[in-house]
């Protein structure tokens, strides 16, 4: 029982972090129609700006400022360099396109996908890199339930997550910005005879998924510490997972299906085999693609009269 | 005049869809534009309203050239639009659709919205019901009760009576004619000419990329061509 709630709490943790990534693609995909493959690569991105901020700060071992100090840093720096980089691919490598067929700029973001990862292979090596978390905060600390103890890295983690996501919800529904969103991604054109300027939003939207994956790149550099180069592909792959399982374009759909492929890995992981994990995890997407191929929150395509 | 086009034309590719349009519309008016088919009066609303760029000619409204200006600044300047098909944001309750329709006003819309629901007391009861659940005609008030949330001093429809059954086209009428007596200028495209003729000040007539004939409302409605080609009678 002590393990199976154990493995509950890192399937939350993995959870979180594929939720915040699938937003992003959801999001996308919702105002374009467009499947951003370069996401994941904006995700890996954010992992290295906080891997820089904490090099900066003389490193995990040896801060010059303190970790509650330190860890916001991380964050925000690796949230709105995400953003920014998320809103400069969707300048140069998407809107060109705009008017192209669909597949131009879906061969775009293969394109942007592999010139990051190269671009980050040319700037830090094939090195994995290491936030060395357990020297900032340590994985001793934590909070006491029952026999279990969850440290207080997946609870800081699970934790920002939730409130990211509640804060993009109310976004969405209460915002101006939202609801110019929202009508964005139903119909484009009524919103700009609207007088949305429609451009903005789109790259709004881009702003705004991409802070998501930055922010889920520094928590798995605080979790599992591994930072490198091709980080983005799986990860990438797992959040496109989570987004259509749940249903592309559909923002609750991204949040429930994100956890659900967490959970999914972290209890394959623990009760068959480490290896088996991505295998469950790619044997669902295809099982919600048979049964229910628009996802599990999404509503099957209908045509507008 | 309050919009003035001169000499529009207009491509899609290379396909040359205005050639050569020239209207105009004054304060407060209320003008028709008719044609058939492929006519190209949706590509003149557009054109107005800066979703498409015209290749040569001019788009003046209220003494500014706003032939390059984009529709932001166009609806910031007091265009407003009813698209064909109603175009509402289906999965958005009423409410929110009325807000989209003030998206480039800033401050207090609460007036705005009495005015609309003033209008149209159908929708104050209906504020948090999403706009795709309701019928053609109440979606109808709607599309007006959005584009009139900017306070335009133009309004363009494209194609009020599409789709809606007859009772609800006549009602649709009635709107128009309340929205052009409260100081609103109109201008109606349509391919129910009767109907647009019976309420308008002036008509246009749009045929193949080029105005065909104009003339005041009443001398359209006795024009034998424009009898045989869409009163059919």
């Amino acid at each position: 029982m002590e393990f199976f709630v154990q493995q509950l709490v890192n399937g939350l943790t993995l959870g979180s972090v594929y939720a915040l990534i699938a937003l992003g693609y959801s999001m996308v995909y919702g105002i374009l129609k467009l499947l951003n493959f370069a996401h994941g690569e904006v995700y890996m991105v954010g992992a290295f700006i906080g891997y820089g901020v904490l090099t900066m700060a003389g490193g995990a071992a040896d801060p010059v400022l303190p970790a509650a100090v330190l860890v916001p840093l991380m964050f925000l720096a690796a949230m709105i360099g995400s953003g920014l980089l998320g809103v400069a691919i969707e300048r140069f490598a998407y809107r060109p396109l705009r008017d192209a067929p669909r597949i131009a700029p879906l061969i775009s973001a293969v394109g942007v996908s592999f010139f990051l990862q190269a671009a980050a292979l040319l700037l830090f090596t094939a090195r994995i890199r290491n936030y060395d978390t357990p020297e900032l905060i340590p994985f001793s600390v934590g909070v006491e339930v029952g026999p279990l103890r969850i440290s207080l890295v997946r609870i800081l983690v699970i934790v920002t997550a939730v409130v990211l996501m509640v804060a993009l919800t109310l976004l969405v529904s209460r915002t101006r910005l939202g609801k110019a969103m929202r009508a964005t991604a139903y119909d484009r054109e009524a919103a700009a005879m609207m007088g949305i300027d429609t451009d903005r939003v789109i790259a709004a939207t881009f702003f705004i998924g991409s802070v998501l994956a930055g922010a889920a790149g520094v928590m798995i550099g605080l979790v599992f510490s591994r930072v490198f180069h091709f980080m983005g592909f799986l990860a990438g792959l797992k959040g496109f997972t989570a987004a259509v399982v749940g249903g592309i374009g559909n923002i609750p759909g991204a949040m429930v299906g994100g956890l659900l492929i967490g959970l999914a890995e972290a209890y394959a992981a623990a009760y068959l085999s480490s290896r088996f994990s991505e295998l469950v995890v790619f044997t669902i997407l295809i099982g919600v693609m048979l049964v229910r191929p628009s996802g599990l929150f999404g509503t099957p395509a209908l045509q507008k009269v | 005049m309050l919009l003035a086009l001169k000499d529009v034309n207009t491509y899609y590719g290379q396909i040359h869809i205005l050639q050569g349009v020239s209207l105009d519309v004054a304060e407060g008016e209320l003008v028709c534009l008719l044609g058939g088919n492929a006519s190209g009066k949706s590509t003149t609303l557009k054109t107005i309203l800066g979703l498409v760029a015209p290749r040569s000619g001019s788009v003046v409204f209220d003494g500014e050239d706003v032939t390059r200006a984009s529709t932001s600044r166009r609806i910031e300047r007091g265009m407003a639009i009813v698209p064909e098909n109603r175009r509402l944001f289906s999965p958005m309750t009423v409410t929110e659709n009325l807000e989209m329709g003030a998206y480039r006003r800033s401050g207090d819309l609460r007036a705005a919205f009495e005015r609309v629901y003033d209008l149209f007391p159908l929708l104050a009861d209906r504020r948090s019901q999403l706009a795709g659940t309701m019928s053609g005609g109440e979606q109808q008030m709607v599309a007006v009760g959005r584009a009139l949330m900017s306070e335009p001093r133009l309004l363009l429809m494209d194609e009020p009576s599409m789709g809606l059954a007859p009772i609800l086209v006549e009602r649709s009428f009635e709107i128009i004619q309340a929205v052009h007596e409260a100081g609103v200028a109109v201008l109606v495209v349509e391919q129910n000419a009767n109907m647009a003729l019976s309420v308008a000040d002036r008509g246009y007539v749009l045929q193949t990329g080029r105005i065909a004939l104009t003339d005041r409302a009443d001398a359209l409605r006795e024009n034998d061509d424009l009898r045989k080609a869409y009163l059919g009678r």
